[in-house]
């Protein structure tokens, strides 16, 4: 019986630095003693130590990356709000479901108390009124997990009416998800937050930090991101930065999987960490499983253009995988050996972001479904050459002009850097042709080989017997 | 009685008070109703539209955008197996075609005996841990058939029922709020710079 | 210390043009413009004459950029990027291309896919011939569709409310219907249901979309997806034709387009006026047209014979006519004989109708309303026009459930409120459509209104309120059940403390308000509708025309409307349907109906408008003036009026306020020109209310209108027919459990005169201890129960 096998996924090998996962050794890692026996709430006490714009300004000098897949810093993000504009939200992104993505759930069912941690510096230096903690519909264990740590951490005075005895006074509610990816967008997280169809905002004119929930200045962080602030507000900036590169410092929580001999999720240092040290590192994932040749990956979750092994000794950085042309997204890496049906992998993904389409713009709901059924036919062997040029057109409308891909030695192609037009609301649409042009671009020859052209039988009078 | 009880009356209004607007209460309500329910009636839509402020119609718009919430009885366990690329590349299909076998219906179906419900599902953030699938939710990792088999003959005989609740309960723990040490709401109508903010805040 | 630099002071005969701050200069397709600050792209590049194709953006709604057919590609500085033209401002420089090959891919890709699942059934579709989607496949799209899949497939169409259907396989999902149910009327009952390509829109199940304005959603759908019984395979839009019209089932005087096809009117539509109703029209405004053409219209002058009115000659039934009046004047004198009516018609009918009472008959009974209003002495107030009520800083609602009575007028102001430009106060007798958008609601007790005034104005909020900018008190006749006296009184109190404030007047009937202006008003010493009606239950009137007027269904009173009727000896009606009152008449005169006549009307406001006559009129039907002429001539005077354009100079001349409104500045302007305000009309005096005793176990009655009632434009249109929701006494819940009743039970409503069984209906917009009955509605009538010399009406109510 498998299930709740509470230590699965995380792999924790090497002797790497730990800023988030460092209490996923324990079983009991998500309780309260054990937060407090391990330095918890400490980066709280530490912040309140100090003025709001002390700490926003580490966290600022700490350039932490959004870890949901824009990467955008936090500490700029929160210095969007308008000045002055009052009462101003959090809303915590634990709707992790991008492809390949497993990190925030880790992080809620194991280390539930650093999250809320997070949510209070947070909500401490940015002066914000209120904390709604999103939680993915389809992840019990992690609602039950942080219910509990927020009734302990509102018994223990950590959350509500004046905190450790401060000015600062703050709730924390959690908010149930109820399946929809697109949820995981931030105008659609606040849309479903609002209690309405989770459909993103068109970003221009609105964005959260000036109009988000109830048309108030909002945060929209990621777990991880939030969850690295505690170790922040103890250890500072500088410490922080140490790890890394100056344009991605710190770690970042990677999911390999796939055809990996150790698929997991590491704690990896960002910005100089390569996809050959995880792939085949032994602290990492030791190799293609049965020593396989490596096919291809996706190296930032369902929605980034696709990796060969060209590509391999790229570091996670973004600006570099970005000239690559893909993205590291979510930190989600997917690994394809090379006994892979590219065609029936590339089609699980435009199957998922058509099912997961919104519906409310044109590109994404016609064009999503459009491309998935014609990738069926091809993956089913009933395509046509016409097809494959077929999707090239579908997605000059969902994405105008020259799409990104990365670099082929095999087949002869130069790298288009990253990103594209859209004609879309956000990137769902985009998403769902990413899989297609990755696949049909480097892997055109498998798309070929099952195509069986249709010929038009010759029916002689005589055969049908008639006179 | 497929309106909201009145314990889960009771419960309902707690939940609307922790937001600045009712509405936004709609999706832990709707889940509220699953779980007396097992599934959202069409009374409850209408009971849920009164306690929040919306119309029914609301209502049911926010509700069927999200696939978690049904509208007819499902089995008392859900089984959703996903079939996004990690989970497929490890096998989902296989497990998906035994699946079938293993319960007569195909996906989408509920068995005779009103138990499970098989269903295809997309991402489960548990990739890692492919092939996966959950029941009620409940993530089992790095299935095989005969693990599949296990689980499905565990589940029939009951001998899972503290682990896994009836399809619509999802969380069995609650966040409480004591009213005691709540901060409050945030109010929309009479904004105020934070306490322990320095006032006027800087406008570098 | 400041120098002077000799190259700029040079040339000081050339002065720089003034900045205007608003102004942004931008280039649309290279050419230069300069667009106004805050100016969405496609607007501007609309203004710079290049129009941007669309679906889901509609100028009066909020943008939400969901069919991507606007995007063009824009350029700030940083290249051109792909640019939501509904969505994103201008720029300062920015470069909007919107003719690009980016911009052409986009346009031809949206297109394509947005006729991916869209059934192509032009051939029977209502909207081929003026379908945007036809139209800008036609223009920008790609010329074959390359889908071969099946396509999305619903059942079709399905009726979302009474009158509106919807066809989800042609729907685009644009958001432009459920978009104007929720923002713009009020009713979100129609939403997006499921997600991606499953999206479609629906109702909640038997909760139809049963709003006041559905009607607006077919017209505003940019597919075929949304039709309108009335107008369902009638036409093609080729073969209609059609002008501009002002509708006239209310007062608030909404610009429409009349539609006809082989001499029928077949549809109306909203025209977008600025000032009045931003193309929205209220559906029985929409459909009631059906009834011109009913088959119960009276097609030529009838007199009677015995018991039976029999069809008869122009020229016999104006001599019959003019026979009655010259009887009557030989028997009473010329003060004998009172003219009602007018408020259905034109300016022009009207005018023509004062001259023939007042000056050819000799009468100074003649008066346009028929109890239900307020004196027309509210008319000489300052008044305010449907804007700056819509943009008052403050809203004081004193008069009748605008939702009900004043459609579109309801909307504008549900604007103000809902965008925070104005703050409603609001007291009635009844929570109303716009209390749940008024900042405060006070409920008062029929005939205690001066005390909730003075309360109000006491209170500090509400003074501050008030005092924060300009104030538009809207005025009429909340309850048909009290006198107007507690109303007046109220009002004089708010004129008085808030001095400054312009009064928008909530008169109801179609041209009431033009009709008054114009002379359709007592002279000195003549009666008003109640005392015409008194004198004629006395035997005081010898002859009674009813011009487009039925008091036995309008006038509240009903008792003494019967009364009035049976006693008048001689009766003359001008009308287009054989109504209660009119059915009585000596001899009936067939009029023609709105769209059948043209002139001009005035809404409430005081805005003059055109109306258009599209169709020949029913039968030998007449228009009310002609009539009017004819009889006068008849009697041996002259009007003098050969078309209708005389008469109309005419009041340009002549009427108080109207010299602005001449044909050349009718001609000029679309949206109509203001009459001026009267500067001498009948001062609206104060008379002392005198409330009786209340008994604790009594309700204090109150009766309003609603929007679908048995008015004969309603009830003789076939999709509306079933509209109203019928008679019945709605109580406050808890009243009802006083009552010792239960909802849905017949119980006794008993008054001073009568006693009428209503069902009882739970209603919690009732006030406690008042009852509330609808008017004119089928069923019981509530009219036998009051008493229009009470101030209020006070009934007990009992069970069976």
């Amino acid at each position: 019986m498998s299930t709740y096998t509470w230590a699965a996924g995380y792999v924790d090998d090497g002797d790497r630095p730990q800023i988030v996962t460092s209490r996923f050794k324990y079983d009991d890692g998500y309780t309260l003693e054990r937060y407090h026996a391990t330095g918890g709430y400490d980066g709280l006490r530490a912040a309140l130590a100090r003025t709001p714009a002390e700490v926003h300004d580490e966290v600022k000098a700490a350039t932490v990356l959004g870890r949901g897949g824009a990467g955008f810093p936090a500490g700029t993000k929160w210095g969007l709000m308008p000045p002055g504009k009052f009462p101003r939200f959090l809303v915590v992104n634990g709707d992790e479901s991008e492809p390949g993505t497993y990190k925030d759930r880790l992080l809620m069912e194991r280390d539930p108390h650093q999250l809320i941690e997070g949510c209070l510096i947070a909500s401490y230096a940015a002066g914000l009124a209120q904390v709604f903690l999103y939680i993915r519909g389809e992840m019990p264990l992690a609602h039950e997990r942080v219910a509990t740590a927020l009734n302990e951490a509102y018994a223990a005075g950590y959350i509500g009416r004046n905190i450790l005895g401060s000015q600062f006074s703050v709730d924390i509610v959690l908010h149930w998800g109820a399946g929809a990816y697109v949820v995981g967008e931030e105008t659609a997280l606040i849309e479903s937050l609002e209690g309405k169809r989770g459909e993103p905002r068109l970003k221009p004119p609105f964005f959260p930090a000036a109009i988000g929930l109830y048309g108030q200045p909002t945060i929209v962080n990621n777990v991880e991101t939030l969850s690295n602030l505690p170790w922040l507000a103890v250890n500072g900036a500088e410490a922080y930065t140490a790890i890394g590169t100056a344009t991605s410092p710190g770690t970042r929580m990677v999911a390999v999987s796939g055809h990996v001999k150790r698929p997991g999720v590491y704690e990896i240092i960002n910005g100089t960490t390569t996809f050959r040290d995880l792939l085949y590192g032994d602290e990492f994932c030791q190799g293609i499983r049965d020593d396989n040749e490596l096919k291809a990956f996706v190296p930032g979750g369902g929605s980034a253009p696709w990796f060969t092994p060209d590509q391999l000794d790229l570091p996670f950085e973004s600006k570099l995988v970005g000239a690559a042309g893909s993205m590291l997204g979510s930190g989600a890496v997917m690994v394809m050996d090379h006994t892979t049906d590219i065609p029936k992998a590339a089609l699980t993904l435009v199957h998922f972001y058509a099912a997961e389409s919104c519906g409310q713009c044109t590109p994404c709901r016609e064009g999503g479904t459009w491309l998935e059924r014609i990738m069926q036919r091809l993956a089913d062997g009933r395509g046509s050459h016409d097809d494959l040029d077929q999707l090239f057109e579908i997605g000059q409308a969902i994405c105008p002009g020259v799409f990104p891909h990365a670099a082929s030695e095999r087949v002869g192609l130069e790298a288009k850097p990253f990103p594209f037009k859209m004609t879309t609301i956000c990137f769902v649409g985009p998403s769902a042709y990413t899989a297609v042009h990755s696949a049909v671009t480097l892997f055109r020859d498998e798309f070929e080989a099952k195509i069986v052209e249709r010929r038009r039988i010759p029916v002689s009078i005589e055969a049908v017997g008639a006179h | 009685m497929s309106r909201l009880n009145e314990a889960n009356v009771i419960l309902a209004k707690e939940i609307i008070g922790r937001y600045p607007k009712a509405r936004s209460a709609t999706i832990p309500l709707l889940h509220l109703s699953q779980q007396q329910n097992g599934y959202i009636t069409s009374e409850a839509m209408v009971h849920i539209g009164e306690l929040v402020g919306a119309t029914s119609a609301e209502i049911l718009g926010t509700a069927t955008f999200y696939e978690m919430f049904k509208f007819e009885p499902v089995g008392k366990y859900l089984v959703n197996i996903c079939g996004t690329m990690s989970c497929q590349l490890l096998g989902a299909d296989e497990l998906m075609h035994h699946a079938e076998a293993r319960l007569g219906v195909k996906a989408g179906g509920t068995t005779a005996d009103g138990l499970f419900t098989l269903e295809h599902a997309e991402c489960q953030a548990a990739c890692t841990e492919a092939p996966n699938m959950q029941v009620n939710y409940r993530h089992c990792h790095r299935m095989t058939t005969a693990a599949f088999d296990q689980l499905i003959d565990d589940l029939a005989a009951g001998r899972l029922d503290g682990e896994i609740p009836p399809h619509g309960t999802l969380a069995r723990v609650r966040q409480q709020i004591p009213a005691d040490k709540a901060a409050g709401v945030a109010s929309l109508d009479a904004p105020a710079q934070p306490a322990w903010m320095p006032a006027p805040e800087a406008t570098s | 210390m400041t120098t002077i630099d000799p190259d700029t002071t040079a040339d000081d005969t050339v002065e720089a043009p003034p900045v205007d701050p608003n102004a942004v200069n931008i280039t649309v397709n290279g050419v230069p413009h300069v667009a106004r600050k805050g100016q969405l792209v496609i607007e501007a590049a609309a203004d710079a004459g290049e129009y941007i194709p669309r679906f889901c953006y509609h100028e009066r709604m909020t943008s939400v950029g969901k069919c991507r057919m606007c995007l063009v590609e824009c350029d700030t500085g940083r290249g051109p990027a792909v640019t939501v033209s509904c969505m994103v401002p201008v720029a300062p420089d920015m470069k909007v291309d919107t003719q690009s090959e980016t911009t052409k891919r986009m346009q031809e890709g949206v297109l394509e896919l947005l006729l991916a699942n869209h059934p192509l059934d032009c051939p029977v579709c209502d909207k081929g011939g003026e379908c945007p989607l036809q139209d800008q496949t036609l223009s920008n799209g790609p010329g074959e569709s390359r889908y071969v899949e099946e396509k999305r497939h619903y059942e079709k169409p399905i009726a979302i409310s009474d009158i509106v259907l919807l066809d989800r396989e042609r729907c685009i999902l644009c958001d432009r219907c459920t978009r104007f149910a929720d923002e713009v009327a009020g009713d979100p009952l129609i939403h997006f249901n499921g997600r991606g390509n499953n999206t479609h829109i629906t109702t909640y199940p038997d909760e139809p979309f049963s709003s006041y304005f559905s009607g607006n959603t077919v017209q505003i759908c940019p597919v075929g997806a949304l039709t309108a019984k009335p107008y369902r395979f009638k036409a093609r839009p080729w073969d209609l034709s059609q002008q501009e019209s002002t509708c006239t089932t209310c007062a608030v005087g909404c610009r429409t387009v009349v539609q006809s096809s082989r001499d029928e009117v077949l549809r109306y539509m909203g025209v977008d006026s600025e000032p009045v109703n931003h193309g929205w029209l209220c559906d029985r405004g929409r459909f009631n047209f059906e009834s011109v053409k009913s088959p119960d219209r009276v097609l030529q002058p009838l007199v009677r014979d015995g018991d039976q009115l029999q069809p008869s000659s122009w020229n016999a039934a104006l001599a019959a006519a003019a026979a009655l009046i010259t009887e009557a004047t030989a028997a009473g004198g010329a003060n004998s004989i009172a003219v009602l009516g007018g408020a259905r018609g034109s300016n022009e009918d009207a005018f023509a109708w004062a001259r023939l009472g007042h000056e050819v008959i000799g009468t100074p009974n003649v008066y346009a309303q028929m109890g239900d209003g307020l004196p027309a002495g509210l008319l000489g107030q300052p008044r305010a026009t449907i804007d700056q009520a819509a943009h008052a800083a403050t809203i004081v609602l004193l008069g009748p459930d605008l939702k009900e009575e004043l459609p579109v007028l309801y909307l504008r102001l549900r604007e103000a409120a809902e965008k925070r430009w104005s703050r409603i106060i609001e007291f009635t007798p009844k929570r109303t459509g716009l209390s749940p958008y008024a900042w405060r609601t006070i409920g008062y007790e029929p005939g205690t209104q001066v005390a909730a005034v003075q309360q109000a104005l006491a209170d500090p909020a509400i003074a501050a309120q008030i005092a924060s900018g300009d104030v538009v008190v809207v005025a009429g006749r909340a309850n048909l059940a009290e006198s107007s006296a507690a109303t007046v009184a109220a009002l004089r109190e708010l004129l008085a403390a808030v001095p400054s404030a312009l009064v928008l007047p909530a008169f109801r009937r179609g041209n009431v308000v033009g009709a008054l202006q114009v002379g359709m008003r007592p002279r000195p010493g003549g009666l008003d509708t109640r005392s015409t009606l008194q004198a004629a239950a006395d035997g005081k009137i010898e002859c009674l025309v009813l011009v487009g007027a039925d008091p036995l269904a309008d006038f509240p009173d009903t008792d003494l409307a019967r009364r009035g009727l049976a006693g008048a000896r001689r009766i003359i009606a001008v009308d287009s349907f054989l109504t209660a009152s009119s059915s009585l008449a000596h001899v009936v005169l067939a009029a023609s109906a709105y769209t059948e006549k043209s002139g001009t009307t005035t809404n409430i406001e005081g805005r003059v408008s055109t109306l258009a006559r599209q169709v020949t009129p029913a039968g030998n039907s007449r228009a009310d003036w002609m009539i009017a002429g004819e009889l006068a001539l008849a009697l041996g005077g002259d009007l003098g009026y050969d078309t209708v354009d005389d008469i109309t100079a005419d009041i340009a001349t002549l009427v108080d306020g109207y010299a602005e409104v001449t044909i050349e500045a009718l001609a000029a302007s679309t949206d109509g020109v203001v009459a001026g305000v009267p500067s001498a009309i009948d001062p609206m005096n104060v008379v002392p209310v005198d409330l009786p005793d209340r008994n604790a176990y009594d309700f204090r009655l109150v009766v309003s209108r609603t929007m679908y009632d048995q008015a004969t434009g309603t009830a003789n249109s076939p999709s509306l027919a079933h509209l109203p929701r019928g008679s019945a006494v709605h109580l406050h819940p808890l009243d009802i459990e006083r009552v010792g009743t239960t909802a849905g039970t017949e119980v006794k409503v008993i008054g001073p005169r009568a006693t009428v069984v209503f069902a009882v209906v739970a209603d919690e917009s009732v006030l406690r201890g008042t009852a509330w009955v609808p008017f004119n509605n089928p069923g019981p009538n509530v009219g036998d129960l009051i008493d229009c010399f009470a101030a209020v009406n006070d009934v007990r109510i009992e069970n069976i």
